[in-house]
């Protein structure tokens, strides 16, 4: 498994625009933003959170398709799947290096975003809080959806579809935390929420995952 | 004698076709009695007046909405254990059926909402745990559509409507936690048993339940019988290409 791991992290670093794809993407969105709804600082601030997610969300989004459609392609997942590894172990391997590739990027960079919208002092702490906590659930349910999508061509749209409509928990309890930071109050009930969700994910989703390999790959 | 007799497409077809015109036709009754007394028959609500009677359509419709997906999530689980292929054709006949409650339940509730709540949708959790569910349903039926071969498709969308159900359950939780609406609650608890609503409005508003209930079911028998033909025609032409 930690094989798969630093194959698959070599692998998105090196082959180059995977890695700062996301990180890139989730910049343009953010500064696309002042443009859209003008740059007065009261209203910057007051949407912050949920731009900052929204963000967040749609760049985790972006490299999703590459997950499984490269390896399927040049023929490694029949590969991965027929050996010792359980199926489910690399579904969850896949959801772990796309976190590392995208997740942890982005919520490493969010604070520094977070000066571009006017974001609350109060609510840093609860803004990198929340994206660590969700941002892996967004990576395990997208891996789902790209194992459900691998096989198809287009698969990518579909894939959104599909992904989007499972996202919308993590995303209210998300922006909530950072809602709530920003207003100074207390945001442990949503952030314990997140983590239930994430938890529950990573506990539950790589069977599916694996299921829908196995079909595709039959 | 068991309830699987009747996953032989032959057995189910056989059965089901001289059911669906009396399903029919006491679902088109109910309809019309329902909403002829609930339009016409019942007096005016004393605060929201004549809007209120598109009850009828609109709770109807958004407790079928759900059921079907419900009936869906249970086709699939069959399908899944058992390797029945009518029920994963009824739950890939379900879902269009499902949508457009959905969508009945979403139109009526914007036309009410406009005179009671002065605008016509607002991001309240009911409505936006409805519009969720719109979207399950599209991925649903996109996913069916995407998918050439059947068995395949079978086995995606199956997993994807159960994980779907468990985020469904959780979204639904999840709006509620993040904003308090404007839609009313329920007029008739389940669970407690307790009625809010008078009997003047609540005997049609069953009979209109029960004629969408056997609307659906209706449906859905006709459009798994299709479902079921449709795969024979593809069996017969791939059968003459080789």
């Amino acid at each position: 498994m930690i094989a798969l791991l630093r194959r698959d992290l070599t692998l998105a670093v090196r082959a180059g625009g995977g890695f700062g794809l996301g990180l890139a993407f989730f910049l343009i969105v953010v500064v696309l933003v002042p443009f859209g709804v003008g740059p007065e600082a009261a209203v910057l601030s007051r949407i912050a959170p949920g731009i900052l997610w929204v963000a967040a969300l749609l760049a985790a989004l972006l490299s999703l398709d590459r997950t499984f459609a490269l390896d399927f392609e040049d023929g490694t997942l029949p590969l991965l799947a027929t050996s010792p590894l359980p199926l489910e172990g690399v579904a969850l391997i896949k959801g772990v290096a796309h976190w590392i590739t995208t997740g942890l990027p982005l919520t490493l960079a969010a604070p520094a975003l977070g000066f571009l919208l006017n974001l609350e002092m109060s609510a840093y702490a609860w803004l990198l809080a929340s994206l660590a906590l969700g941002t892996p659930a967004l990576s395990m349910i997208g891996t789902f959806g790209a194992a459900l999508t691998v096989g198809l061509r287009r698969g990518g749209l579909l894939m959104s579809l599909l992904v989007l409509p499972l996202y919308v928990p993590t995303l209210i309890f998300g922006a909530e935390a950072v809602r709530r930071g920003a207003l100074g109050l207390d945001a442990t009930t949503p952030l314990l929420m997140l983590a239930g969700i994430t938890l529950g994910s990573f506990a539950l989703l790589p069977f599916a995952a694996s299921s829908a390999l196995r079909v595709n790959l039959r | 004698m068991s309830i699987w007799e009747y996953a032989n497409p032959k057995k189910f077809i056989a059965t089901t076709t001289p059911l669906v015109p009396w399903v029919l036709g006491v679902a088109i009754a109910c309809l019309v009695i329902g909403l002829f007394w609930g339009f016409f028959l019942t007096p005016d609500d004393f605060r929201q007046g004549s809007t209120v009677k598109i009850i009828y359509l609109h709770v109807p419709a958004a407790l079928m909405a759900i059921n079907a997906w419900f009936m869906m999530l249970l086709a699939s689980l069959v399908w899944l254990v058992r390797r029945h292929h009518v029920s994963a054709l009824a739950a890939r006949a379900a879902a269009p059926v499902g949508i457009v409650m959905t969508l009945i339940a979403l139109i009526t509730g914007a036309i009410w909402g406009q005179p009671m709540w002065g605008t016509w949708w607002a991001w309240d959790p009911r409505l936006t745990s409805f519009l969720i569910l719109f979207l399950f349903y599209l991925g649903y039926i996109a996913l069916w559509e995407a998918i050439e071969d059947p068995d395949t498709a079978a086995d995606l969308t199956s997993v994807l409507c159960i994980v779907g159900s468990v985020f469904a359950v959780l979204s639904r939780y999840a709006v509620n936690f993040w904003n308090q609406g404007l839609h009313q609650g329920t007029s008739v608890p389940v669970a407690t048993g307790e009625r809010t609503i008078s009997d003047v409005f609540f005997v049609p508003l069953v009979i209109c339940m029960v004629g969408f209930g056997l609307l659906f079911f209706a449906l859905v028998m006709v459009r798994t019988q299709t479902e079921i033909r449709v795969r024979r025609m593809r069996a017969l032409e791939m059968r003459m290409r080789s």
